[in-house]
């Protein structure tokens, strides 16, 4: 029925009913493992669920293959009190999170178990299936949320996070959103975790039916060894811009950031000019971070940059030119010539404990 | 082989965008409005596997109201061969303009369909995921690299990834999204924007392509992010240490 079209009581009486109900908010979580374990974004997007109701109970979705995934299964069954079921799709095409196969897993799963919400983190995985799937759903996703006020009204940024734009979802089920994770922390872990949740197998049989898998296929991945903590993560992030003009000087940076136990982070400029990998970009369209402390060099703070970190707890940032952009978020502003008050840091930090 | 570009006309990726005092949403009159960096991006890219014999011609399509056809009109400049503007004055939602796209697919029969990654404006980042799960076409989602094989008709694609740089192999058709670092978008030359004035760009409707829109979604309010309070310029490097360390506490 069209609700304009009810009478006021009659609307109001509807609205109650459906807040107070006998329709059962069930979430599906799309999540990523990595070495046996359920990545932390995507247990930001179970933490997400609990926004949605306070009674929803979530389910968790794997793809993979191999022991990695059964000891990923093993962990997610045990590692938020809010999972209540592990379902496992065990298969080769599973090898690689690729969107074709994940994105028809996620219509048969939803076919099958009927969720109100179909939930994702943000990052390249989130972002890259839970559309396509959205769209073999016929649904409209909100991606990229940073806060949810009940079952169907989401906060999500726009403009580069300039404005923010509430959105109502006014379709049938699911809702699919991914959220950000730095808007979703987990909270502390409380020793009372666990009844260890059911884990059950995903009939894939039908899937191989589709025509459209296969059609795409997996090569290879190449990222930075690093040591460092992960950029998505981090406590402290040191981020280096233009200004450090070189690879090699970069390196300046990450001596900083491990003196710290940082990880480090870089503006488009420094990823253009080829001082670092593209994995490090910090911005609108690299990735966001809200650490406890973000300490910019030679970043000028261009609008998409401070897309990127605008979040953080603490900002900090060291410019040769008073007049950058940077300093109007900073907390804390040194004008001056980072060349020297880089190794003055690395000299005169304590030692992280 | 035929390539379809989706070009998106939005505010100006340097604009000091303002929030409406009413909370509608963001102010757009009197404000300069350009093509969608990603896209001219997308653009640039189906330019060159034109130029370099890989596809025989480049159509651009873009979706909304009257003043989209000026965004036509540069892809033009840049150097497509001719444009469609679907007109359609109101809100549009990925899934919708997914859903026209697809339309335009059925008809123009592209081998590859390639757009940006995502619009400055709503940095939804959804339509090409959504165009290639109704066409049941492969995606390269967020592509820093592209390198096409006609005669085994794949496309070698290197992805921007939270962990590295991925690369996939994808069977044509397929849609592809542009990443910043994809290519240098070409400024359009004064002899090619006297030569785009006597391309085509064709109108059609939603309606004209059998495409139905309805919303699902529903834009309550537009407000400001929280402010930050305002910082300190600091005379020293003890001094910042002292202040991380002593007011702060977050080392």
């Amino acid at each position: 029925m069209r609700i304009g079209a009810a009478p006021r009581a009659f609307r109001n009486r509807w609205y109650a009913t459906r807040v107070t109900c006998c329709r059962c908010l069930s979430t599906l979580v799309l999540a990523e493992h990595e070495g046996g374990s359920i990545k932390a974004s995507s247990l930001s997007a179970v933490e997400a669920a609990k926004f949605v109701a306070k009674h929803n109970s979530v389910s968790l979705l794997l793809a993979g293959s191999g022991p990695s995934l059964k000891q990923a299964a093993a962990h997610a069954a045990s590692s938020h009190p809010s999972i209540s079921q592990v379902l496992l799709a065990e298969s080769d095409q599973f090898a690689y999170p690729l969107a074709e196969p994940w994105a028809k897993l996620v219509h048969l799963v939803q076919q099958k178990g009927s969720y109100s919400h179909i939930i994702a983190g943000s990052g390249s995985f989130g972002k890259n299936v839970l559309s396509r799937a959205a769209a073999l759903l016929d649904v409209s996703p909100i991606t990229d949320v940073i806060e949810i006020s009940g079952s169907n009204l989401f906060v999500r940024p726009i403009y580069a996070g300039n404005a923010l734009s509430t959105v109502r979802y006014t379709g049938s089920d699911p809702c699919m959103l991914t959220i950000r994770s730095t808007s979703f922390p987990l909270g502390a872990v409380s020793d009372s975790v666990s009844n260890d949740a059911l884990i059950e197998k995903v009939d894939l049989s039908t899937l191989s039916e589709d025509d459209s898998l296969g059609k795409s296929r997996y090569i290879s991945l190449s990222s930075q060894d690093t040591e460092l903590p992960d950029l998505g993560n981090a406590r402290i992030v040191v981020t280096g811009g233009r200004a450090l003009k070189s690879a090699e000087n970069f390196k300046m940076i990450e001596k900083l950031a491990e003196k710290l136990g940082a990880a480090v982070g870089a503006t488009r400029a420094a990823v253009d000019a080829g001082f670092v990998p593209n994995e490090l970009q910090v911005g609108q369209t690299g990735k966001i971070v809200a650490p406890e402390l973000y300490m910019a060099f030679g970043v000028s703070g261009a609008i998409q940059h401070i897309a990127g970190m605008r979040d953080s707890k603490v900002i900090v940032a060291v410019n040769k030119d008073a007049d950058a952009p940077i300093f109007q978020v900073a907390d804390y502003g040194l004008v001056g010539d980072l060349f020297e008050i880089i190794p003055e840091l690395l000299e005169k930090l304590p030692e992280k404990k | 082989m035929k390539i379809l570009v989706a070009i998106k006309r939005v505010i100006d990726y340097a604009v000091k965008i303002r929030v409406k005092p009413d909370k509608s949403g963001v102010e757009t009159s009197n404000v300069k409005m350009s093509m969608n960096p990603f896209c001219e991006i997308a653009l640039e890219e189906a330019l060159r596997l034109k130029e370099s014999g890989r596809a025989s011609e480049v159509v651009a399509v873009s979706i909304g109201p009257a003043q989209c056809a000026e965004t036509l009109r540069t892809g033009l400049a840049m150097g497509a061969d001719r444009a469609i503007h679907v007109e359609y004055p109101g809100t549009l939602y990925p899934l919708s303009v997914a859903k026209i796209l697809r339309a335009i697919v059925d008809a123009e029969k592209p081998g590859l369909v390639i757009l940006g990654k995502q619009a400055i404006d709503d940095d939804c980042n959804q339509t090409g995921q959504m165009i290639a799960g109704l066409l049941k076409w492969p995606q390269g989602t967020f592509a820093s690299k592209v390198v096409l094989d006609e005669e085994n008709k794949v496309a070698t694609v290197d992805r921007e990834v939270d962990g590295g740089l991925e690369t996939l192999c994808l069977d044509l058709p397929a849609v592809i999204t542009t990443d910043l670092r994809l290519n240098q978008p070409r400024y359009a030359t004064l002899p090619n924007i006297m030569k785009a004035k006597s391309k085509v760009i064709k109108k059609v409707t939603p309606q004209d392509l059998n495409v139905q829109i309805r919303s699902d979604l529903e834009v309550v309010q537009v407000t400001e992010p929280p402010k930050r309070k305002a910082g300190v310029i600091l005379s020293s490097v003890d001094e910042l240490i002292d202040k991380l360390k002593n007011e702060a506490h977050v080392i």
